[in-house]
């Protein structure tokens, strides 16, 4: 269980000084606006450490907690984390329940979170897959939130970038129906080619709320993206760690945002190219 | 009001020593980094080299069958280096990959030169890259003629910026003529449309379809994929090689041979106890 006292305690003390020098040396060059992570490892973190799974998730969900807050005080303005793929259902079940029991508590704590710092939180994915106390306790927070734009949490759960594609298309194609549209392109003889374009599409994308990100970070010494942000991260620096989730610490976040902006010149003549 | 104007100054000089302070520290630390990353740059290239020589043994053999389909993706500067790209190439042949895919992000459409600009650097140099590297023929030609995938030479297949989101688009205009056809606009709505393996038809239909891929090599400054279409790299493993000028064989094995000791569960968990971490 996550308590507010440990938040309180990350805030304050002589580590968060020591932070913050550290970050106002790293703010001298630039600083990445969108950082993305894949927690990979919890369940390696916890066969290491010799305790449960669940106990592994609950560690990787205070080591979020921490990253929400190192990112703020670095000046990064979105964060988005992979929570939970469509394709993790397919866990046992008993697995399956557990982590939604962690994301309803979760849910409880950002709620705390939001209103002492201002956070925005939203959550995108295929939010029906969840229990309805779930999804209706995320739509609470996501209305109550939503005028907040200091700091934009994102948690991508129920989420694959092939279901997002794919909902966004579907998205288009109601609107360009309900525009009349469908009635012009139903003719044959009409170069229906352009009816949907790139720019329809990606304003229905789950990610709309928040532009492409510029570092996406996987834990657990994999290099692979697994259906996460794929489309929105084509000018994006890439980082694998081979630390496990849990084990992510500010050092680490350091190291990847120095690399960022040992890069920087070469994504920004990118993002202008395309 | 002397007093004040004095603060003043000796405030801002405090600020402009405490900003000079801070940006010694950050080049500093992007100095030491900068020496971590030449000395890291150092090893791979001793362990590229023993590699090559054959001195190392696990990477003699490699399980090659296991890498079904390969992308490159080669920076646009990278793209012009023709006779480096027929020499990976012919190092990839040699080791037995069948399937190569190349992509370089060159290729946006513009309106001013929509039939140039669209294409992309080595979609360009195709022919001549096909005419240096015997045998090897295009991934398209081999569907079309039915050849046999498994097969002794290497299948080609070229790819361009116009081939990622711009082809998803024209593939959203397959399935609204589909959707506008089929009546479901009046069913319940927050029902699925569309499934993944229709995308991937209208993909075809509009001349971007292809297999997923397994492992995607980036040849580059940076590890990022550069726009490569989302739709086929979604559980491809992608590892970064460096600069195309300083590509060297041995990472090119070190790549292939750690790619096939990936396992991947694809979400899911074992609770297998011989299940590799």
């Amino acid at each position: 269980m996550l308590r507010e006292d440990i938040i309180i305690d990350i805030f304050s003390g002589w580590r968060s000084f020591l932070r913050k020098c550290l970050f106002r040396v790293l703010r001298v060059g630039p600083i990445p606006s969108h950082i993305a992570v894949i927690m990979d490892g919890n369940r390696r973190f916890a066969k290491k450490k010799k305790i449960d799974d669940m106990t592994g998730y609950d560690a990787g969900a205070l080591a979020l907690l921490h990253l929400i807050i190192y990112c703020m005080e670095l000046g990064v303005k979105y964060v988005t984390a992979y929570a939970f793929s469509i394709d993790n259902f397919r866990r046992n079940p008993e697995e399956v329940q557990k982590i939604m029991d962690l994301t309803m508590e979760s849910v409880m704590l950002l709620t705390w979170i939001s209103k002492l710092r201002l956070v925005r939180v939203h959550f995108a994915g295929n939010l029906q897959l969840l229990s309805a106390d779930i999804q209706d306790a995320a739509k609470r927070l996501m209305e109550s939130t939503a005028g907040y734009n200091n700091f934009v949490l994102t948690i991508c759960i129920c989420y694959t970038c092939s279901d997002e594609i794919l909902h966004a298309i579907e998205e288009s194609c109601k609107e360009k129906w309900d525009d009349g549209i469908g009635i012009m392109g139903y003719d044959e003889g009409n170069d229906c080619e352009r009816l949907i374009k790139m720019v329809d599409i990606e304003k229905h994308m789950y990610m709309a709320i928040a532009p492409d990100p510029d570092i996406l970070i996987r834990t657990g010494g994999e290099y692979r993206l697994s259906n996460f942000l794929v489309w929105q991260s084509s000018c994006c620096h890439l980082s694998s760690l081979r630390t496990v989730w849990p084990e992510f610490g500010v050092f680490h976040l350091v190291w990847v945002v120095l690399d960022f902006q040992q890069n920087y010149r070469y994504f920004a003549k990118k993002k202008l190219q395309l | 009001m002397d007093f004040s104007n004095e603060s003043r100054v000796l405030h801002r000089c405090s600020a402009q020593i405490g900003n000079l302070l801070l940006r010694s520290l950050w080049h500093l630390v992007h100095f030491i980094i900068s020496i971590c990353n030449f000395t890291l740059d150092i090893a791979n290239v001793l362990e590229s080299y023993l590699i090559s020589s054959g001195l190392l043994g696990r990477y003699k053999s490699l399980h090659v069958a296991k890498l079904r389909y390969l992308a490159i993706v080669i920076e646009s500067e990278g793209a012009y280096q023709t006779s480096k790209i027929i020499e990976l190439l012919q190092w990839l042949e040699a080791v037995g990959v069948k399937h190569v895919c190349l992509y370089d992000n060159d290729g946006r459409s513009s309106g001013f030169s929509l039939s140039l600009g669209s294409l992309g650097i080595l979609k360009k140099s195709k022919d001549f890259i096909l005419e240096n590297l015997d045998g090897a023929i295009l991934f398209q030609d081999a569907h079309e003629n039915n050849v046999l995938l498994d097969q002794q030479h290497m299948t080609l297949e070229f790819v361009s910026f116009s081939d990622g989101k711009e082809a998803v688009a024209k593939a959203a205009n397959v399935l609204f003529m589909k959707y506008s056809k089929s009546g479901v606009t009046d069913q319940n709505q927050k029902e699925k449309i569309f499934t993944e393996s229709q995308m991937s038809e209208a993909l075809k239909t509009v001349g971007s379809g292809g297999p997923e891929l397994d492992l995607l090599l980036v040849y580059g400054p940076a590890r990022c994929h550069l726009g490569f279409p989302a739709w086929r790299i979604k559980y491809t493993e992608i590892v970064h090689m460096g600069l195309l000028k300083s590509m060297n064989y041995g990472s090119l094995i070190k790549a292939i041979y750690k790619f096939t000791m990936v396992r991947q569960n694809y979400g899911k968990c074992s609770f297998d106890l011989h299940y590799k971490l």
